[in-house]
């Protein structure tokens, strides 16, 4: 079967939603993370296809990717450093243990 | 539209391995077995780009995601000796497979039931498999020079903001 739009489209679906499903369900912090920088690949990847099919040609699908990576990237050096900082204070960066503001 | 045999074929071998290998990510009980996983996602993705003729963006995704960030989490990893915690998962487990999996049809049912028409036809200057640098190039240093600045100052916050969240205390 060739390939269409709607092929990527759903391909895209999934892997968002499996990151979006490892964002809600994981108690290891690194792995929502990770889940996340999947959602991202997700998104990334729809942007892409529309602009392949829909508005070939006209490159302003994939200069948006490059800024998705670009704001994932900076997204995602934020949030370990932050994980870093919390485990130096807290010994343990289990999502359900680190569930108070205080201290 | 359609992609021709031969990508198509590449698109759906690709594909199977970026959904086992994403599955794989949230599935396995050695975190670090799933970062692993998640940089062969990372490399599915790029060969993905390639097929719908980003090949710029694929080779970016190669060096910032499977090559950047992927190292950044595997050292995140081993800084806060993760992987004795293993990848275990919380109380929400049925609500949220059960969420993930309503995302995952009400966006497949919006994509099927929408008619997909071009909205323009193909350009001949930019050829459907040819280097995207050079346009790219052109259009981004020329109508998105100001989201370009934008992002490299955003860049700049960042790594000075990790840097002080992440130093020691003297």
């Amino acid at each position: 079967m060739l390939a269409g739009l709607t092929h990527y489209l759903i391909l895209g679906a999934i892997i968002f939603a499996i990151g979006l499903t490892g964002a809600l369900i994981k108690k290891n912090v690194i792995t929502v993370l990770m889940s996340i920088e999947l959602m991202f690949n997700g998104v990334i990847l729809t942007v892409l296809a529309f602009e392949r099919f829909q508005t070939p040609g006209i490159l302003t699908g994939q200069v948006f990717a490059l800024f998705i990576i670009t704001v994932a990237a900076a997204e995602v050096a934020l949030g370990l450093a932050l994980v870093i900082a919390v485990y130096r204070n807290r010994e343990s960066v289990d999502v359900t243990t680190v569930s108070s503001m205080k201290g | 539209m359609q992609l021709s045999g031969a990508a198509s074929a590449a698109f759906w071998t690709i594909a199977a391995v970026a959904v086992v290998a994403s599955l794989a990510v949230i599935t396995l009980r050695n975190i670090f077995h799933a970062a692993l996983f998640l940089v062969v996602s990372f490399l599915a993705m790029a060969g993905l780009f390639v097929t719908l003729s980003a090949d710029f963006v694929a080779v970016v995704q190669v060096l910032i995601y499977a090559g950047a960030i992927s190292i950044l989490l595997i050292f995140a990893l081993l800084l806060t000796r993760e992987f004795q915690q293993g990848n275990s998962s919380n109380r929400l487990q049925a609500p949220g497979i059960f969420l993930g999996v309503l995302v995952f049809v009400t966006m497949t049912l919006v994509f099927l039931r929408t008619s997909w028409a071009p909205s323009i036809a193909p350009l001949a200057s930019v050829p459907l498999l040819g280097p995207t640098t050079a346009p790219l190039a052109e259009v981004l240093f020329n109508k998105y020079v100001l989201p370009f600045e934008i992002a490299s100052v955003l860049l700049l916050a960042a790594i000075i903001g990790a840097l002080v969240l992440a130093k020691e205390e003297a």
